[in-house]
C-alpha cells in the first residue's frame, strides 16, 4: 500500500478506524438537529406540493400544462432529462472512479449513489406523468397482444429509453445496497434498542464480516462496477436518442450521445457538491470530505463543463459548415431568436462559469462552489430546455411556429420534484451511513494524516 | 539504464522505410490517386499514434497518475515523432492537395463556372487554401511543441530532482489537454472529413480522436512489452501490462460506442446530405467496412475480457497487431473512398507506403529513447510505480 508522499491525506484529523465508526454512526444513533428538522419540513412542503400538482395533472388531464400542438414537449421532458442526468455522478464515482483505483471516491460515493437513486425516481415521475393517463403506463413495457394492447414499437427511441432507464435504476439500487450492507451490520451490531436492532438486523442480511462475506462483497462490488460502467453510458446516449434519431433541427446531430454524457456528469457531480457542502456541515464530516475532495470534483466539473462547451461550439460551427439552412437557422435562432435569453443563461452557467474553477484559490472555496454547483444545475437545466423547446417551437412551416409557456401546475411539478429529491435525502441522512464506513477504513493505513505523517518519520530515519 | 539500438532495430526501420519509397515510386507509377491517398492516410495513421502518446502522457500528469511513471520515457519517446509527421502532413498538402481535396479545385467558387458549387462557396470562409494552410502549421507547432517541453522537463527532472519540474509538467501538460481538445477535433475535420467536403457529421473529431487513442494504447503496450522482453524496464511487472490491456479494452469499447453512435443516427434519420457517406462506403466496399467493425470490437472485446489475458504479454502482442490491422482499416475507410472513388483497394501501394511512415517512426522512437535514462529517476510518484500491484 505504498503511496507517494506528494499525495495529499484524504482523511484529516488522526481518525482511527473507531473513530470512524463513532463518526459516521453518530447522526443514525442520536437525535436529528434542528437544521435537520428546518430543511426537512421545507422538503415536505414542497412534496405537498407536488402531490398536489400532480393530482391535478392526473385528475384534469395534460391541458393543465402550457403545451400545444408545435410544443408538445416541454417542461416536463426537461425536467425528466436534467434528474436522468444529476443521477448520473453517483454511478461514475462509484463504478469509473472503482475502476480508476481513485481512493477519494470512499468518502462521497455513498452519498452520490443515494441522490443517483433519488434522481432517478424523480426522472421517472416525470416520464409516468406526462403520457397523461398514468394508468396505462403499463403499456410501455412490451406485453402479449391479449393482453388488450399493442406490442410495443421496438424502433423507437423512447421505448429503448423504458429500458435503459429501467435497468439502471435497478443496477444502481443494487450497486448501493451491496455497499451498504456491511455498515449496516454496523449499526446493527452497535445499537443499543431493540427497534434498532431489528430493523437494522433485517436490512443488513445477515452479514457477519468473515473473510468469505468480504470476498464475495469485493468480488460483487467489481462485477457491478463492470455493470454500471457500460449503463452510465447507455442511459444518457439513449436519452440523447430521443432527440438524435429524428429529424428535427437541432435534435438531429451526431455528437448527441457521448455530449449528453459528459452533460450528465458534469451536473451530477455538481448535484454531489451542493449536498455535500451541506452535509460535511450539517453532520461534522469535515475531516472526511476534505478541500481535496471537493477541489477533485471541482475539476471534473471543469472537465466536463468544458467538453460540453466543446460540443456547442462544434454544433454550431456544423450547422454552418453543412450548408444545411434548417440547421443554420435553428442555431442562430437559439441564440438570437424569441428564446435567446435561455440560450445566453444556458452558455454562461455551462461554459463560461466552470472556467473559473482553473484558479485553484476558486476551486478549493466552499462558499463559491457552492454557489457555482447551483450555478452549473441552471445551466444544465437551460440547456435541456433550449434543445427541446427551441427546436420545436419553429418546425418547417412557419405554420408550425408557435410559443411555449408554462403554467403553475408545471412549475409546481418541478418544484415539487425537487421537495421530493430533497425528502428522500434528508431521510437517507438521518437513517443511513452517509459514508461507507467500512470501505473508508481500508485506506486509513495509506491515506489518512496520520499515516502520511508516519511515512514521512520514517523516511527522515 | 539507457536504451542500446540494436543492428535488428536499425535493419527492421531502414527495410521498412526502404519498402516505403519503393511502394510510393511504384504508386506514382501506376495511380498516382492511390499513392496521394496512401500517403495521406499512413502519415495520419502513424500520427496519429504519436499523438496519442503525448496524450495519454498529459493526462498521466494532470490525473496525478503513479503506476505508469515507469513507462513515462516510452510515450516521450513516441512524441519525438511528431515534428518528423507535422512536416509530412504539412508537405503532403502543398505538393498533394489538388489530388486529395476537391474543395481546393477553384471552378467550385466561381459563379460564372457551370461547375460552381453553392455548398462549397458556403465553407469558403472555413475552407480557403492560407486559412487551412495556417491551421496545419499551428497543429504540426503545438504538438511537437508539447511534445519536446514534456520531456525536457523530465529530462531537467532527472539532474535537478525536487517537484520543481514536475509541477512544471502538470502545467504544460493542462494547457496541451485544452489546446488539444480543440485540435484533436478540427485537425480532423481539416485532415480528414474536408476529403468529402460535402460532408459532415458533428461526431466525427471524436470518433477519429477514439480511433487514434486506441491505436496508440496498443502501440505503447507492444513496445513496453517488447523493451520488456529485451531485458529493459526489470520493474514493469504483470500488473502494469494489466492496466494497459484494461486501456486497450475499454478504449476499444469507447471506439465501437462512438462507431455506433455516428453509424446508427445517420442510418435512422436517412438524410440525403448525410446517408451518402456510408451508403458510399457499403455499396463499394462492404467486406472492409464490416471488417472495421468486426475486428475493432469483437476481437479486443472477447480476447481481452479476462483478467488474465491482460496479462499475458504474447496475448497482447498477438491482439495488438489485429487491432493495429484493424485500426489502418478504419482510417482507410475515412480516406480512400473519398480520395481514390469506388475503385480504391488495398494493394502494395497502401500497405508500402504504411511500411514507410512506420519505419521512420521505430527509427525515431529507438533513437530518442536511447538518448535518455528509461526510466525518470527523480519522478515524486516513482515509488508508486515500482511498486505497482493489483
Amino acid at each position: 500500500m505504498y503511496e507517494a508522499s506528494i499525495r495529499e491525506p484524504l482523511i484529516l484529523g488522526d481518525k482511527t478506524a473507531h473513530d470512524i465508526t463513532e463518526d459516521i454512526c453518530r447522526p443514525i444513533e442520536g437525535k436529528a438537529n434542528k437544521y435537520w428538522w428546518w430543511c426537512f419540513s421545507v422538503s415536505v412542503a414542497a412534496l405537498i406540493w407536488w402531490v398536489l400538482c400532480v393530482s391535478i395533472t392526473v385528475g384534469q388531464g395534460i391541458g393543465v400544462w402550457g403545451l400545444n400542438n408545435v410544443v408538445d414537449w416541454g417542461w416536463d421532458i426537461t425536467n425528466f432529462v436534467w434528474w436522468v442526468g444529476i443521477g448520473h455522478a453517483g454511478t461514475l464515482i462509484s463504478a469509473v472512479l472503482l475502476l480508476f483505483r481513485q481512493k477519494w471516491r470512499l468518502s462521497i460515493n455513498r452519498a452520490a449513489e443515494a441522490m443517483t437513486i433519488f434522481a432517478v425516481i424523480c426522472a421517472a415521475s416525470f416520464l409516468l406523468t406526462h403520457t397523461g393517463r398514468p394508468w396505462l403506463d403499463y403499456t410501455l413495457f412490451p406485453l402479449p397482444n391479449q393482453f388488450g394492447s399493442l406490442w410495443v414499437n421496438f424502433n423507437s427511441p423512447l421505448i429503448w429509453d423504458t429500458f435503459a432507464v429501467s435497468t439502471y435504476f435497478s443496477v444502481s439500487l443494487v450497486f448501493w445496497y451491496t455497499g451498504l450492507i456491511p455498515d449496516f451490520a454496523v449499526v446493527r451490531d452497535r445499537a443499543k434498542t431493540k427497534g434498532m436492532k431489528f430493523w437494522y438486523g433485517l436490512l443488513s442480511f445477515g452479514w457477519v464480516g468473515s473473510a468469505k462475506n468480504w470476498q464475495r462483497f469485493e468480488e460483487v462490488s467489481l462485477v457491478l462496477a463492470g455493470m454500471s460502467t457500460p449503463l452510465v453510458l447507455s442511459v444518457h446516449t439513449i436519452v440523447s436518442m430521443d432527440f438524435a434519431t429524428s429529424i428535427v433541427p437541432g435534435w438531429h446531430t451526431t455528437i448527441f450521445p457521448p455530449y449528453f454524457v459528459a452533460g450528465a456528469i458534469f451536473s451530477g457531480f455538481a448535484m454531489v457538491q451542493t449536498l455535500l457542502i451541506i452535509t460535511r456541515k450539517v453532520l461534522s464530516l469535515e475531516n472526511y470530505i476534505t478541500t481535496y475532495h471537493i477541489d477533485m470534483m471541482n475539476r471534473i466539473i471543469m472537465i466536463t463543463g468544458s467538453i460540453v462547451g466543446i460540443a456547442y461550439i462544434t454544433e454550431f460551427f456544423m450547422s454552418w459548415y453543412s450548408g444545411v439552412e434548417y440547421e443554420s437557422y435553428c442555431f442562430v435562432n437559439r441564440a438570437t431568436g424569441y428564446y435567446w435569453w435561455a440560450y445566453w443563461s444556458m452558455m454562461t452557467c455551462n461554459v463560461i462559469s466552470p472556467q473559473l474553477f482553473w484558479f485553484k484559490k476558486l476551486r478549493t472555496n466552499f462558499t463559491f462552489t457552492f454557489i457555482l454547483s447551483i450555478v452549473v444545475n441552471i445551466g444544465m437545466w437551460f440547456e435541456r430546455f433550449v434543445i427541446i423547446v427551441t427546436s420545436l417551437h419553429r418546425a418547417y412551416l412557419p405554420s408550425e411556429w408557435s410559443t411555449y409557456h408554462p403554467t403553475w401546475v408545471e412549475v409546481g411539478i418541478f418544484i415539487g420534484s425537487i421537495g421530493l429529491f430533497f425528502t428522500c435525502f434528508l431521510l437517507f441522512a438521518r437513517f443511513f451511513p452517509v459514508i461507507a464506513m467500512s470501505e473508508l477504513k481500508t485506506i486509513v493505513k495509506s491515506s489518512s494524516s496520520q499515516a502520511k505523517r508516519e511515512f514521512k518519520e520514517e523516511a527522515h530515519h | 539504464m539507457n536504451y542500446v539500438i540494436t543492428k535488428n532495430n536499425k535493419t527492421l526501420s531502414f527495410v521498412l522505410m526502404g519498402v516505403g519509397i519503393l511502394s510510393i515510386v511504384y504508386g506514382f507509377a501506376t495511380d498516382s490517386l492511390r499513392a496521394w491517398g496512401s500517403l495521406l492516410m499512413s502519415n495520419f495513421y502513424v500520427m496519429a499514434i504519436a499523438l496519442a502518446g503525448i496524450f495519454f502522457l498529459a493526462v498521466q500528469y494532470v490525473a496525478e497518475v503513479g503506476w505508469s511513471v515507469q513507462i513515462k520515457r516510452v510515450l516521450m519517446a513516441m512524441g519525438t515523432y511528431l515534428p518528423y509527421a507535422g512536416g509530412f502532413l504539412i508537405l503532403i498538402f502543398v505538393v498533394g492537395h489538388h489530388d486529395l481535396y476537391f474543395w481546393t479545385h477553384h471552378e467550385y467558387y466561381d459563379k460564372a463556372s457551370p461547375d460552381y458549387d453553392r455548398l462549397l462557396d458556403g465553407k469558403h470562409a472555413f475552407l480557403n487554401m492560407p486559412f487551412y494552410i495556417t491551421r496545419l502549421v499551428l497543429y504540426a507547432g503545438i504538438w511537437s511543441y508539447f511534445a519536446l517541453m514534456l520531456r525536457k522537463e523530465s529530462l531537467k527532472e532527472d539532474i535537478v530532482g525536487g517537484v520543481i519540474n514536475y509541477k512544471k509538467s502538470v502545467k504544460l501538460s493542462a494547457i496541451f489537454l485544452v489546446l488539444f481538445a480543440v485540435s484533436s477535433s478540427t485537425s480532423a475535420w481539416d485532415i480528414l472529413m474536408s476529403i468529402d467536403a460535402h460532408w459532415f457529421s458533428t461526431l466525427f473529431g471524436w470518433y477519429v480522436f477514439a480511433g487514434m487513442f486506441v491505436s496508440g494504447l496498443t502501440v505503447i503496450a507492444m513496445l513496453v512489452i517488447y523493451l520488456k522482453r529485451s531485458g529493459y524496464l526489470p520493474n514493469v511487472n504483470d500488473s502494469h501490462i494489466h492496466d494497459l490491456g484494461k486501456f486497450m479494452f475499454a478504449f476499444s469499447i469507447f471506439w465501437t460506442y462512438l462507431w455506433f453512435s455516428q453509424f446508427m443516427l445517420i442510418w435512422y434519420a436517412n438524410l440525403p446530405e448525410e446517408v451518402a457517406y456510408y451508403a458510399f462506403r457499403q455499396d463499394h466496399f462492404k467486406a472492409i467496412f464490416v471488417l472495421n467493425f468486426l475486428i475493432n470490437f469483437f476481437c479486443p472485446f472477447l480476447i481481452l475480457m479476462t483478467r488474465d489475458s491482460k496479462r499475458i504479454k504474447g496475448l497482447i502482442l498477438f491482439i495488438g497487431s489485429i487491432m493495429l490491422i484493424g485500426h489502418w482499416l478504419d482510417v482507410y475507410l475515412i480516406v480512400m473512398p473519398g480520395v481514390v472513388g469506388d475503385h480504391a483497394t488495398v494493394g502494395i501501394t497502401e500497405v508500402g507506403t504504411t511500411c514507410f511512415f512506420a519505419g521512420l517512426f521505430l527509427y525515431v522512437f529507438f533513437n530518442s529513447l536511447s538518448k535518455a535514462p528509461l526510466v525518470p529517476k527523480n519522478h515524486p510518484m516513482l515509488g508508486e510505480s515500482l511498486h505497482h500491484q493489483i
